[in-house]
């Protein structure tokens, strides 16, 4: 039973009667394929994935690279049907925005708070006369 | 003034996150939000054209009544459990159009047949090609499609009692 869940992922890949026979498309539709989540398992894509709607779109992808169709068209006909969530990329737009922009962010959030705290720790301002007589007789104490 | 600022900013962002968790949760609740859902594509579109043995896209849209689509098939689990909350919809008089996917049809005609049909019409897609310019990620999914063939609303997984409760009340208004 363990052997049958190792081995479980590495059929979907390496099922031979799957691949183009032109192994330039092949190359091309595993390229697309390796961008394209598998809705079922979610974060495989489905060059790896081993689940049947996978394997159907491994297909269509093959297919269209086949009938000679541009990735951007490949890639577009998924989004229309699946929306951007089929990307393992997501693109850069005002709605992924914050996603794309989140680690500069970090990093300035990090500074600004990292300069701001340095800032306020202001040297203390020198003992005047009465504490330094009062320092003097402690230490001499 | 600063230390004003420092204070109001976690407390701003704690608020924020709390409204929009609240929002998340009511929605899952109601069946509007299902955070591990992809959303349909399909909404305020036109319904994808196709033509199984059963119905076809032209039918869906001469119906002149709003049409409630249900993917499913007889070896999906969770199609068993949604099965009473698609025969109380039906008696409530929603028109339910079901589309076997990836089924043999003796399963399927078997799986009715034990749990129930709730459809007026059953079309079925063999190959799961349909499916896939729906947009379907499983079974069992649902459509709602307005008399004018325009998809006006998609739930993913089995339809809870009070997500059917809102769609029969929505398509009674």
């Amino acid at each position: 039973m363990l052997m049958l869940l190792l081995a479980g992922p590495a059929w979907a890949i390496s099922d031979p009667s799957e691949a183009l026979p032109d192994p330039r498309q092949e190359a091309r539709a595993v390229a697309i394929g390796q961008q394209l989540r598998c809705l079922v398992c979610q974060n495989e894509s489905i060059e790896e994935s081993g689940a049947d709607l996978a394997r159907d779109l491994r297909k269509i992808v093959r297919t269209q690279v086949a009938e000679g169709r541009s990735d951007a068209d490949i890639n577009g006909w998924l989004v229309a049907r699946y929306g951007n969530f089929v990307r393992l990329r997501p693109p850069f737009n005002t709605g992924t925005l914050l996603l794309w922009a989140s680690p500069v962010l970090a990093v300035l959030i990090g500074l600004g708070l990292a300069i701001g705290l340095r800032r306020r720790t202001v040297p203390p301002s020198p003992l005047n006369e009465s504490e330094r007589i009062r320092l003097q007789s402690l230490l001499e104490r | 003034m600063n230390r004003r600022w420092l204070l109001a900013a976690p407390l701003a962002a704690a608020g924020l996150a709390g409204a929009g968790f609240w929002r998340m949760l009511s929605g899952m609740s109601s069946g509007n939000f299902d955070p591990r859902g992809v959303p349909s594509m399909l909404i305020d579109k036109p319904l994808p054209d196709f033509a199984l043995p059963g119905f076809t896209a032209a039918d869906v849209r001469a119906a002149g009544h709003p049409v409630v689509i249900n993917f499913f098939a007889s070896w999906c689990a969770p199609c068993i459990d949604e099965a009473p909350t698609l025969v109380a919809l039906s008696r409530a008089g929603v028109a339910l159009w079901g589309i076997a996917y990836k089924d043999k049809p003796a399963a399927t005609d078997a799986f009715l047949a034990r749990h129930g049909n709730p459809f007026t019409r059953l079309a079925r897609d063999e190959p799961g090609v349909v499916a896939i310019d729906w947009g379907v990620t499983g079974v069992p999914e649902t459509y709602l499609v307005d008399p004018k063939g325009i998809v006006r609303w998609r739930f993913s997984g089995p339809l809870p009692i009070e997500a059917a409760q809102a769609l029969a009340g929505r398509l009674r208004a």
